[in-house]
């Protein structure tokens, strides 16, 4: 891994205290940049990524050396403007790109930890990140930004840090991880740790993968990405290279080749212990718990001016719980806008080109960034 | 811009907080901004016109008036305003009283269905009324309980709110409605509207 080395780190010296009760320190939280910062350092946005997303925002990630995750939001003249903007993606703690996570070396056994690392939260991956803005000296950032886990990080940072963001904008979130939501999670889990070369986590210490199950993981996570008609239009019960059905267990069905190769894809950049954390992290989220069930009370202090973003067939984080959002937001007065963008491409629809999606953005932070700016 | 516009403007003081329901383009909200530097956020249900309004930089939430008005606290705005849509709504009782829960004050202008132009138009063709304020079918209309001026403020008796102004609105003139010139502004105001509170 020396693609690893040359990574970007920020060794945080600073302790910080997890919900689980251990406390951390001197721990790496390896980020990236784009764009630069101007000399009032009021142009920094801080980007939050998705379950299996990473620092790498856009470009060429340069590990994997494929289109960064948010390739078609975030660059040049983009909706997210990297002329304009200071870009910042710092990999969630937990993860696998290079960030403090189950994949390091305990210093206390000199192992890699496995599942002896701690179990981490939202609120943690948050308040690891906060220790990007002293590092940058940026007082206040100019947003905070994330889709799915991203816009939960969302939500927490502001929660947390109520006066260090100008602007918010939660995309296809939620406050509070549903029952459904747990349950594909637990399905995923349940499919890595049935994997023998698991071996109950410490398959790093063997020099094996658990990718058998890892992959089955992601082919359950990506359904829940898609919508139907978004699955139905674009394979239908198209034959994959075959004129056809072979009365056998091959990949008969397009759509069975492309999730095998999703899945398969999948394993060459990600880690089963981190694929558990974040998950586990994604379920343990329930903003609404923290407050004793009144989510406004979350940002009751809040002057950050909010733009929740929806789409029409995401069904893992559907628009009445971005709504929830909103309605706890206007409960409080806070300065909230919202749209729900028609999509066929469910909850994945964030991360693709979608025209209305990207517009919306865009003309959002433009035009906050110019009354700052006035 | 409508006319009404304006007048509107003339209603609302200064620095208010004011909740456009129905908000449309955002034309009005821009105006409100710029004129009495009024603290403005929309509900707009049309998607194309939410983004119409995000591109001005306007605060907009999309939704819809009859559901959605339950998220706002008590008196959380100074000024409500419904323009022209109170006639399509379901339940136009239960969105009056929504206005006035959210706001301190609301205005509501109507177009009058009491208009000497729509009268005749039913009385000499005998079909449904198409005017340039009214230009559908009956049965393509987003209009579903059409009033007049004298009846909003029957209304305003029945489900009990008080009217604080009323004007009418004329080939693009403003006068005051009373009770003295009620029938004749009911037969000549293209327009109603209404400075009303709880």
């Amino acid at each position: 891994m020396s693609i690893k080395q040359n990574i970007k780190t920020l060794i945080v010296e600073k302790p910080l205290k997890l919900d689980c009760g251990q406390t951390i320190n001197n721990f790496p939280l390896a980020y990236e940049t784009y764009g630069s910062l101007n000399n009032e350092k009021d142009n920094a946005i801080l980007v939050f990524h998705a379950l299996t997303g990473d620092q790498f925002v856009t470009g060429i990630n340069p590990v994997t050396k494929k289109d960064g995750w948010w390739s078609y939001a975030v660059g040049s003249g983009k909706s997210i403007d990297t002329d304009k903007y200071f870009v910042i993606c710092a990999n969630v703690i937990g993860g696998c790109m290079g960030s403090f996570g189950p994949g390091h070396e305990n210093p206390k056994t000199k192992k890699i930890y496995g599942t002896d690392f701690p179990v981490i939260t939202i609120n943690d991956m948050v308040n690891a990140q906060i220790n990007l803005l002293d590092f940058f000296g940026i007082k206040k950032l100019f947003s905070v930004v994330g889709g799915s886990m991203g816009g939960m990080q969302v939500l927490q940072f502001i929660s947390n840090y109520p006066y260090k963001a100008k602007t918010a904008i939660p995309i296809a979130c939620t406050s509070s991880h549903s029952a459904q939501n747990i349950a594909f999670n637990e399905l995923g889990r349940q499919a890595i740790a049935a994997d023998h070369n698991w071996s109950d986590g410490d398959y790093n210490l063997k020099n094996i993968v658990p990718d058998k199950g890892l992959a089955v993981a992601r082919m359950a996570a990506h359904i829940t990405y898609l919508s139907k008609k978004g699955l139905q239009e674009k394979f239908g019960r198209k034959l994959q290279e075959r004129d056809d059905l072979k009365f056998g267990f091959d990949a008969d069905f397009q759509i069975e080749s492309y999730l095998r190769y999703q899945g398969s894809v999948f394993v060459d950049r990600f880690d089963a212990n981190s694929y558990l954390y974040i998950t586990r992290a994604m379920d343990y989220f329930d903003l609404v718990k923290q407050f004793n069930g009144n989510l406004s009370d979350a940002f009751k202090n809040t002057k950050a001016k909010f733009f929740i973003i929806s789409f029409t067939s995401d069904w893992l984080y559907p628009t009445q719980e971005n709504k929830d959002i909103v309605i706890a937001l206007n409960a409080v007065g806070a300065n909230v806008g919202f749209v729900e963008i028609e999509s066929d491409k469910g909850h994945d629809s964030f991360l693709l080109n979608v025209p209305d999606f990207l517009k919306a953005l865009k003309n959002f932070l433009d035009k906050s960034y110019a009354e700052k700016h006035s | 811009m409508k006319p009404e516009y304006k007048i509107i403007s003339d209603l609302i003081e200064k620095d208010a907080k004011v909740l456009d329901v129905g908000c449309d383009d955002g034309t009005l909200m821009e105006f409100l901004k710029t004129n009495k530097n009024a603290n403005i956020r929309g509900i707009e249900i049309s998607k194309e016109k939410v983004q119409t309004c995000i591109a001005k930089g306007l605060t907009v939430i999309e939704g819809n008036a009859e559901f959605d008005l339950k998220q706002f606290p008590n008196d959380s705005f100074e000024y409500v305003v419904l323009g022209q849509t109170l006639q399509a709504f379901i339940n136009p009782e239960t969105v009056i009283k929504e206005l006035l829960r959210v706001g301190k004050k609301a205005i509501v202008t109507i177009p009058n269905f009491g208009h000497w132009k729509v009268r005749l138009n039913l009385l000499f063709k005998g079909t449904m009324p198409i005017t340039n304020s009214l230009p559908h079918d009956w049965y393509n209309t987003p209009n579903i309980h059409m009033c007049t001026i004298k009846d909003f403020v029957r209304f305003s008796k029945i489900i009990n709110f008080k009217i604080f102004k009323s004007l009418a609105l004329i080939n693009e003139n403003v006068s005051d409605i009373n009770n003295s010139n009620l029938i004749f502004k009911n037969l000549f105001g293209e327009l109603g509207i209404f400075l009303i509170e709880k």
